[in-house]
């Protein structure tokens, strides 16, 4: 995909070799994907304007998407090395549950508790993302199985610790401002935070020898480690990053809910890989993007909400939802075709 | 004799009960192109792979410029000025030549930016494209994914990394075994030309005419072991063929 680059689309002459830019455009899932987001925008506001194009209804897309588009930031770089994370949704919920026993344990409800919750919340993502990243790279087990094993484990602690019943004693400080609040009364700080995320870490992957590593050991494992690339350290990194940010997601989710949720995330892991792989992210890693993992999370948040809005009944979301997926998987299945031929 | 640059001797390397190596020798002289050849299991690759540090021999020495050396990881082959071309070429082919250029040895922009790991693609693309147009190489599209380019191509993106970045020697896995004609011939003027630069280049090949065209010297390994050192234009394909299968047991002295 050419935008993992910051060169400028390259000049189209006479190649016998080249892949015509037109194919190469058509063959680009994150292009397609991208209009079918405009055309859904394009859809639902020609249909429901005033209440599809109000700033509450935006603000609600963009809060709704907020913590999952957190754990897609990261499950993009998992994806990138030929990698998946199952076990988001179970870290995240473990890290909310360590992160309010911790602020409980420590009272008050200023900032300096606020900050060593989510202080506790990063450290337990970043401890299972670890302990998933030295299982795949250096035991060697498949990812699946990993993150799979992990997923149970973290949501059995989670259960554990609370003996199954939701925490429900957030600091009202962290509720009023990060779950709640705005800037200017505007933007929601869960908007903004999730913005800023994906942009750090879309530019780190686009931009940074961290990226770069990330999508030559997806494309091939051996290349990057004759070529010197400490690819075990990196993957253990790479897992590390996808765990710390489901910790900051659980964080996120925790200040949002103002209770830990347990029962609610089950389903969180797909919708970050299906989210992902929408956005044009190769299951079989080497390619992707974090831009196109954000279309690929506002898809479904725009369709959920469209839908509401325009009196579909909302159910037909995961139908089209399942068709997007299935669409995007094969657009990456023809594109490898066409370059195997060669 | 000059003293060999690169030396194996007595190398001994086992998987599990096949013994890959059995007290091979091999020798690569200063600014020499040396074929390797063998019969299919001879142990070419293998030698090859222990003197580019990806296996580690069970026994016997290596020796770099007279000095005994251990090298464990490419890395230290690497630093040595050691490179390798692995018939699999080792591309990382969603990402674009420049890219496969600098793997592992990217260059990263000045100042705070750099600290933080932001890549210089501009001076990476260019430097890349100095690297192919000296070498000979024909990219058209120099930012398309290296998966999308011919065999040839992307041999050629292989190799240009591994001159580029070699000072002393170069090893060279099969590189024609996947190519056409005119791309074979490409690869062969590409060999001469890293020689002529003062860079040894080790050539594993079954392609005895191939070998004739370019190599400097010829030796042979047979069963895991080196059987024959020759020159070229002292013996004939014959004489390298007798080598190789056991109807000649020894060369010209090893």
């Amino acid at each position: 995909m050419s935008e993992t680059t910051t060169a400028p689309p390259p000049v189209e002459e006479e190649a016998p070799e080249r892949v015509p830019w037109w194919q190469r455009f058509v063959t680009g899932s994150s292009t397609w994907i991208g209009l079918i987001l405009v055309g859904l925008i394009v859809v639902f506001s020609g249909l429901e304007y005033d209440s599809f194009v109000s700033t509450s209804n935006i603000r609600n897309i963009f809060t709704d998407a907020a913590v999952l588009l957190v754990l897609a930031v990261g499950m993009t770089f998992v994806i990138i090395t030929a990698g998946i994370d199952l076990s988001v949704g179970g870290v995240l919920v473990f890290s909310g549950v360590v992160s309010i026993k911790f602020m409980n344990a420590i009272g008050g409800n200023d900032w300096g508790t606020i900050l060593l919750g989510l202080a506790a919340a990063l450290g337990s993502g970043l401890a299972w993302g670890v302990v998933n990243g030295f299982l795949v790279a250096k035991a060697r087990i498949p990812a699946l199985i990993v993150t799979l094993g992990t997923l149970g484990m973290s949501l059995g602690f989670a259960l554990l610790i609370t003996g199954g019943v939701d925490e429900r004693e957030v600091p009202i400080k962290l509720i009023d401002t990060i779950g709640t609040g705005r800037l200017f009364d505007q933007i929601p700080y869960l908007v903004i935070i999730s913005l800023v995320v994906a942009t750090v870490f879309g530019i780190v992957l686009a931009a940074t020898r961290f990226g770069r590593n990330t999508y030559a050991i997806g494309s091939n494992p051996e290349a990057a480690r004759r070529a010197g690339i400490p690819v075990d350290r990196h993957l253990i990194k790479v897992y590390g990053l996808t765990g710390l940010l489901a910790g900051l997601a659980g964080f996120m989710s925790l200040a949002r809910f103002s209770t830990t949720t347990i029962g609610g995330h089950d389903a969180d892991n797909l919708q970050a890989i299906a989210a992902v792989v929408i956005g044009g992210t190769s299951l079989f890693g080497g390619i992707g993007s974090v831009l196109g993992s954000v279309v690929g999370v506002f898809i479904p948040a725009v369709l959920q909400n469209g839908f509401v809005i325009v009196g579909v009944q909302p159910f037909w979301q995961q139908v089209a939802v399942g068709a997007v997926l299935i669409g995007a998987v094969y657009l990456d299945q023809l594109r490898r075709r066409s370059q195997r031929q060669r | 004799m000059t003293e060999p640059i690169l030396e194996a001797r007595d190398i001994v390397k086992s998987f599990g009960r096949v013994r890959a190596l059995r007290r091979a020798s091999f020798s690569v002289l200063p600014a020499e192109v040396v074929a390797l050849v063998g019969d299919n299991g001879a142990g070419k690759s293998t030698l090859i792979k222990c003197l580019a540090g990806v296996e580690q021999p069970d026994a016997g020495e290596i020796f770099f410029e007279g000095k005994p050396v251990a090298i464990r990881t490419p890395t230290e082959a690497r630093a040595l000025g050691i490179e390798t071309v692995y018939q699999d070429l080792a591309l990382a082919s969603d990402l674009d030549p420049a890219a496969n250029l600098f793997l592992g040895r990217e260059v990263l922009r000045g100042g705070v930016l750099g600290k933080l790991g932001f890549l210089d693609n501009g001076e990476m693309h260019r430097q890349a494209e100095d690297a192919f147009t000296s070498l000979g190489v024909g990219l058209q599209d120099s930012k398309a994914p290296v998966a999308n380019m011919s065999g040839g191509q992307r041999q050629g993106v292989a190799v240009s990394r591994a001159v580029t970045w070699a000072s002393k020697v170069v090893f060279m896995d099969e590189p024609t075994a996947a190519l056409g004609v005119v791309q074979t011939r490409h690869v062969l003027e590409l060999i001469a030309r890293v020689r002529d630069r003062g860079i040894s280049v080790v050539l594993i090949s079954h392609n005895l005419p191939e070998v004739f065209q370019v190599a400097d010297r010829i030796e042979v390994l047979r069963l895991g072991e080196r059987v024959a050192q020759l020159k070229r234009g002292e013996v004939s394909m014959e004489d390298v063929v007798g080598a190789m299968t056991g109807a000649i047991t020894r060369g010209e002295a090893a």
